[in-house]
């Protein structure tokens, strides 16, 4: 890959490079003074009392710069920074010899379970410690270090799961990561009408409502709800249209909250580890997560 | 013969006073974000909260404290060895109250989260403007008093004051290029890691010219002057002081190690580092050996203890940067709570305690006075302060090693040993102590405020004449 868009700043790195060094070593050449048998004051005197010796340079201080210079030269003789030489033991080399000796030496280690059932891995205490740990650095910075969520990031211990939770499908979750989008009705439907929708919402899952507006927002929901969240309310899974019958919210159940999810919508991200994990830490990492909810 | 003219003193007051004052708000403010971190119950509003106040901290240590050390001792230091009154007061004047007006202003909109997200240069873009405008001000006033000089030679101090001002003004400027968008908010003129790399030529080179080259130009001059002894080697002098100019520019890089940055350029920023260090240490040579023949001194001068004791810390963390720039140390270090040591070890041990024994020596002569009010209290400062940095780093270098190790311990299997959190929850006892360290240095400026008021209290203000310059020097 190359760093230059020209050949020009090639060579201009290197000649300033070059002549940074060597005004290094002239400087350094032209002060290797002797000591002197006495050394005197110079001249001159400032403010009264400012006077100055001219002591030569410590003889341990000369060749501490010496050896940095010369560390410098034999650096960059093997490594890259001058110019565009030794680009190939730069820190990308040096990140795929790692990555390619851990998959050599960690891999088995991984690829033992991959074949195993998701079940049974669920089950296996050895796959659990390690997906737990997996989980600890990879997951809980958005799900908690229980796996229990935050506002806009889902709960993984209990039942509810927006794009279904067979083994399987979970595991297609991690390795390709989701996107979910409500859809904003700000501009569709009128503030009252949606606060009208956002009753009927909480009535569904039993939650205190203006039965009135509840009646209302029915009508409503049927007519721009149910593509997504189906008749009844219970979500689908294929477009990760959550059950909105169920007591598991993803950014809060109050009237304020849902009004505002109806009205702005919300964008919702689920990274894919496909190819920063490989299948066989995900196949552990799914189990794990498994896990989780099988605890409750 | 003495002439009438007096030395232009009252800049130097107003500014050296205000160096104290500044000193204990930065300094309470970071007490406020170590508590933070060891209670963070204690983030108790957003304009209070850690993010916004980590900022203030930062810049009115350097900025405000530090800056307005450097405006009094410089405008004091070019005076007195140009044997010459300052050039422009009515400028010097206007850069004062400038500086001032800065100040209060980033205290005001840092913490309401007005920022341009750029460390060290957080201001927004109005604040940016006044900052280039004082800045252009103190350059004249500084340089039109070395134009008016009455001797042949320039002193040494003046050629770091002169650096320190030049570099400043270029790094402020460029770096601080940006499209703003309302009064308030404005965008970097730079994108992605171009934006980076600028950012952290001006972060480094901040550390270079305004915390290094300046405050060398400090020492300069308080350390003989104090000594009362001939500065050790004028040769040693040229040869660190062009070498350390030279180098410093090419250092930011290393703060971009293992990143998008390419590999050459973090390789050019960890050489030029360890280049560095020779050139650092120059000065701190040049500053301890003039003390040789002197070395008693030290038993009974409390701010020659503060003179000496900070060109030790210089050196300690003048070889401790070097190392830290090599990639595979770094590779451990960055991130760590050790880079936060590193940093405190220079901004309280170097750049805080000249300060301290500058202003110690410059506030009684301000005031025409032999002495300040109590010698004994400024002992009492120099043992409290001492203390502090020690703990302070001290505690900082052991969690900052632990985090790193703790980042990178793996299990058999390859996976991380440790979660982010577990090394936060054994961070909590070395945030304690760095709390209590930088508690006790706080306490200590808390003391030299109530010196700095008796001593002043009931003086007048004084102006020394100026001084003709040694008869074979005119």
């Amino acid at each position: 890959m190359a760093d230059f868009v020209s050949g020009f700043w090639n060579v201009y790195v290197m000649g300033l490079v070059a002549l940074s060094l060597l005004f290094c070593v002239v400087v350094l050449v032209a002060n290797m003074t002797k000591r002197p048998e006495k050394v005197e004051v110079q001249g001159h005197v400032w403010d009264e009392t400012l006077q100055e010796y001219n002591n030569p340079l410590p003889r341990w201080w000369l060749y501490l710069f010496w050896a940095t210079l010369i560390f410098s030269v034999v650096y960059l003789a093997i490594f890259p920074g001058f110019g565009t030489t030794n680009q190939h033991r730069g820190q990308i080399a040096q990140y795929e010899a790692e990555v390619a000796r851990a998959d050599q030496l960690y891999g088995p280690i991984f690829a033992r379970f991959q074949e195993q059932d998701l079940l049974a891995v669920a089950a296996d205490p050895e796959a659990n410690a390690m997906g737990q740990r997996m989980f600890l650095t990879y997951c809980a910075q958005c799900h908690g270090s229980a796996g229990t969520g935050a506002k806009g990031f889902p709960n993984l211990t209990d039942s509810a799961w927006n794009w279904g939770g067979e083994p399987e499908t979970i595991k297609t979750t991690i390795l390709h990561g989701r996107i979910g989008v409500m859809t904003p009705f700000g501009s569709i439907l009128s503030g009252e009408e949606i606060k009208d929708v956002a009753n009927y919402v909480r009535s569904l899952s039993g939650l205190a409502n203006d039965s009135l507006r509840a009646q209302r927002g029915k009508e409503l929901f049927d007519q721009q709800c149910v593509v997504c969240h189906q008749a009844d309310g219970t979500g689908n899974t294929l477009l990760g249209a959550p059950d909105l019958t169920d007591s598991a919210w993803l950014y809060g159940s109050s009237e304020a909250t849902i009004i505002e999810t109806i009205t702005n919508g919300r964008q919702n991200q689920m990274p894919a580890f496909a190819d920063f994990l490989g299948e066989a830490k995900v196949h552990i990492l799914a189990a794990y997560v498994i896990s989780l909810s099988k605890g409750q | 013969m003495q002439s009438q003219a007096t030395y232009n003193y009252k800049v130097v007051r107003q500014f050296a006073i205000m160096t104290v004052v500044w000193g204990i708000v930065g300094m309470l403010v970071g007490v406020i974000v170590a508590a933070q971190l060891v209670w963070p119950e204690l983030s108790v509003h957003e304009w209070l909260s850690y993010g916004r106040l980590r900022p203030l901290h930062t810049n009115a240590v350097i900025f405000a404290f530090g800056g307005c050390a450097l405006f009094a001792t410089s405008y004091y230091i070019v005076q007195r060895t140009c044997h010459t009154p300052l050039f422009a007061p009515g400028l010097a004047a206007f850069t004062f109250w400038g500086w001032q007006l800065i100040i209060v202003l980033a205290a005001v909109t840092l913490p309401l989260g007005f920022t341009s997200g750029k460390e060290y240069a957080e201001l927004e873009w109005p604040i940016d403007l006044l900052i280039a405008v004082v800045w252009v001000s103190y350059a004249i006033v500084f340089f039109g008093t070395i134009v008016k000089r009455k001797v042949s030679h320039i002193y040494v101090a003046n050629w770091f004051l002169g650096a320190f001002i030049l570099t400043v003004a270029l790094l402020h400027i460029v770096n601080s290029a940006a499209i703003p968008v309302s009064l308030t908010k404005s965008y970097s003129a730079y994108a992605g890691v171009q934006d980076a790399m600028v950012q952290w030529w001006y972060g480094h080179n901040a550390v270079g010219f305004f915390l290094t080259a300046g405050f060398l130009g400090m020492m300069y001059y308080f350390v003989p002057k104090q000594a009362d002894r001939p500065v050790y080697s004028y040769r040693l002098s040229v040869v660190h002081f062009w070498a350390l100019i030279f180098t410093y520019m090419w250092a930011g890089p290393h703060h971009l190690h293992y990143t998008a940055l390419p590999d050459w350029t973090q390789s050019l920023g960890m050489l030029f580092s360890l280049i560095l260090l020779a050139p650092s240490w120059g000065g701190m040579i040049n500053g301890i050996m003039t003390l040789s023949g002197a070395w008693h001194k030290l038993r009974t001068d409390p701010i020659l203890k503060f003179l000496i004791t900070s060109l030790s810390f210089y050196g300690m963390s003048t070889f401790e940067g070097p190392m830290m720039s090599v990639k595979t140390v770094n590779a451990l270090s960055h991130y760590t709570d050790w880079t936060v040591g590193h940093v405190h070890s220079g901004a309280l041990g170097w750049v805080a305690m000249i300060s301290i024994g500058s202003i110690y020596f410059l506030l009684p002569r301000l005031y025409g006075k032999a002495e300040m009010y109590s010698v004994k209290l400024i002992n009492t400062h120099f043992w409290v302060a001492t203390i502090g940095v020690v703990l302070y780093i001290a505690s900082m270098w052991i969690a900052g090693v632990m985090q790193g190790l703790m980042w990178r311990a793996t299990n058999a299997d390859g996976t991380l040993t440790y979660s982010f959190v577990e090394s936060v929850k054994a961070s909590y006892p070395f945030w304690t102590i760095r709390l209590v360290g930088g508690a006790l240095f706080l306490v200590g400026m808390l003391i030299m405020f109530y010196n700095m008021v008796k001593t002043i209290a009931g003086q007048k203000a004084y102006n020394a004449p100026v001084v003709a310059p040694a008869a074979a020097h005119a």
